[in-house]
């Protein structure tokens, strides 16, 4: 009966909250912080680039590691390993592995370059996401990679995900 | 004879049977000098001993903010790793984190979008729970060869604390969760903002936003202030440094979601969204670098951890697999944490093969190395649990078979 009461008293300190801890988020706050993109297009920012745009930038910020030709150098590869992925040797690349264009905006515009994260506008980042594309013959080299165009590129392997069907090992042992 | 010391009197003949009567010699140790002078005076934080030094396994990188360390699994008792020696796997290195300033944004499809400090968090209901963490990449070298030469190099990404904070699901019922909220998103703030998707029925099970590990406040390099603890999941999801949750309608398809933890098939098709850890079990003594002193009494010691629950049994054999003895299972046993299992052995001097096999609460038993691959491949990187053989030589060193 205490406990309830206790929880009663809770539950009508604030509307619909029981404990009212925590503050309110603003909506500016929230803009600032979200900077989640999903595979729809939702988040994607305004802007646009092409392949060719891209060029410049990757070459000064992006290349040193990953290779002139995204072939890779001092990290991995960003292109190539098309039908690999049954051999001994799959190479997964963005080309022959990613099934979404949206995530290489997500990941480039959090995560890249590495050691300077955050470092390329909108425009830059477009750009050099349409270059990574055509690298890997995906899209032409003119293309315009924008919020409407880049969730509509068709990813070569789009399909070669499955849901986790386990368990497929582990039956019991006599 | 009362129950207990008639007990103790079979436990201890058990042991002299095994010890086949004969007394060997013992270990020569130099004279202990014990100290007349004062020792050292207190402190306020404490060390070990100088004369201890298990530590994780480093490896030689050239950036060394992008790659992991091992726990010494081999070199630690019972089921709680030191948060020192917890393993780390980070993507781009450890920030160093106000926790006067640092917050949790939890927002998208909520009633009430909420902002809290760290102090907000630990003002709310607290629960602590002892849980592995383990990557889903842990053992992902024995898919070629079951090449790990000791534990910490192919069991080492796997570590158990005790974790407290507050259950997600106080933190989502604050905001209310929209129907249309299926997953959330989760972001850390270390510098490639690290996130995942999970799904919400999960957040609402038995997820933490955890401030503390083993009693104190988390460790930097695993998350402070804030991390996110998903009991039995892959590591990468207990997202550290965690700074917002976004409820959303769909997975984001993050890179660690597509490009990496997504386990490849032998048909070229790849799983995805394979949070669960399987049952797993390593024999930490005698494992591989350690040598035994001499033919006679052993106790066989190992961990056995399953994301789907309790472990139920551990087998282990002596014989290369051909036959299996139950091992004793240390109480308690808790749901997504280790267990310690133990057996006592008396080894004839000759060579041969030790391994450990694990089952759960769910009727799952661990696997063969063939069974894995024959379900999978060998391409898969992650989401090994295979088990692990090791060869003792007639000179008792112990090496990966
Ligand atoms: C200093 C080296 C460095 C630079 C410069 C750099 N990267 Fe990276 N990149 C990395 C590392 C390291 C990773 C792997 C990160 C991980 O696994 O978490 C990576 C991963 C990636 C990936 C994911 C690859 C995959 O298949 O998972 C993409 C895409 C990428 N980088 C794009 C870029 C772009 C575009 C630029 C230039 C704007 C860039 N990188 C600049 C080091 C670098």
């Amino acid at each position: 009966m205490r406990s309830l009461l206790v929880v009663f008293v809770l539950g009508v300190c604030a509307f619909g909250q029981k404990y009212n801890v925590g503050r309110a988020a603003s909506a500016d706050e929230i803009k600032a912080t979200d900077q989640f993109m999903a595979p729809d297009g939702t988040g994607l920012p305004a802007g646009k680039g092409t392949a060719a745009d891209g060029r410049d930038i990757y070459s000064r910020r992006c290349a040193r590691c990953h290779g002139a030709q995204g072939q890779g150098d001092e990290e991995g590869p960003l292109v190539g390993g098309k039908g690999s992925l049954k051999t001994a040797k799959p190479l997964k690349t963005v080309g022959s592995f990613w099934p979404y264009a949206t995530t290489i905006y997500d990941y480039v515009h959090r995560a890249m370059p590495f050691d300077n994260p955050g470092l390329l506008d909108a425009n830059q980042t477009y750009s050099v996401v349409a270059l990574i594309l055509h690298m890997n013959g995906i899209i032409g080299e003119r293309d315009e990679m924008n919020a409407q165009t880049l969730p509509k590129v068709k990813m070569p392997n789009r399909d070669g995900f499955v849901k986790d069907n386990r368990p497929d090992t582990g039956k019991k042992k006599k | 004879m009362p129950k207990n010391e008639r007990r103790r009197f079979l436990q201890l003949s058990g042991i002299v049977a095994l010890a086949g009567c004969s007394q060997q010699p013992g270990a020569k140790v130099d004279e202990e000098k014990l100290p007349s002078a004062l020792g050292k005076p207190i402190r306020a934080y404490g060390e070990r001993s100088q004369f201890e030094t298990a530590k994780r396994a480093v490896p030689d990188l050239k950036r060394p903010q992008i790659g992991s360390t091992r726990t010494p699994l081999a070199e630690t008792e019972g089921i709680i790793t030191p948060s020192s020696l917890h393993f780390e796997r980070h993507h781009a290195g450890v920030p160093d984190l106000d926790p006067s300033k640092h917050t949790l944004l939890l927002h998208g499809l909520v009633e009430r979008p909420l902002v809290f400090t760290v102090a907000d968090l630990k003002r709310l209901p607290s629960a602590s729970h002892i849980y592995f963490v383990e990557c889903a990449g842990n053992s992902g070298g024995e898919w070629k060869a079951p090449g790990g030469p000791n534990v910490a190099a192919s069991f080492g990404l796997a570590s158990c604390s005790e974790w407290t904070g507050v259950p997600l699901k106080i933190l989502l019922e604050e905001a209310g969760v929209k129907p249309a909220g299926k997953w959330l998103v989760a972001e850390g703030a270390d510098a490639c903002k690290m996130s995942r998707s999970l799904p919400i029925e999960k957040a609402l099970e038995d997820c933490l936003v955890a401030y503390a590990q083993n009693g104190e406040a988390i460790r930097p390099e695993q998350g402070y202030p804030l991390r996110l603890v998903v009991p039995g999941y892959e590591g990468n999801v207990n997202v550290k440094w965690l700074r917002q949750i976004k409820i959303v309608d769909q997975p984001n398809q993050t890179k660690d979601e597509t490009s990496k933890y997504t386990d490849l098939l032998a048909d070229g098709t790849a799983r995805q969204f394979t949070f669960v850890m399987d049952a797993k079990s390593v024999i930490t003594y005698p494992s591989g670098g350690q040598k035994l002193a001499g033919p006679g009494f052993q106790e066989i010691r190992g961990l056995a951890w399953s994301g789907r629950g309790v472990i139920e049994k551990v087998e282990v054999s002596t014989d290369g697999g051909t036959t299996w003895t139950k091992a004793a299972l240390q109480e308690p046993r808790l749901p997504k944490a280790f267990t310690r299992f133990r057996l006592p052995w008396k080894w004839d001097g000759k060579e041969t093969e030790i391994t450990a096999r694990a089952a759960d609460s769910a009727g799952y038993t661990q696997p063969s190395r063939e069974e894995l691959t024959e379900a999978r491949g060998a391409n898969s990187q992650y989401h090994y649990n295979g088990v692990k053989m090791w060869k003792i030589g007639a000179d008792g060193s112990v090496k990966n078979a």
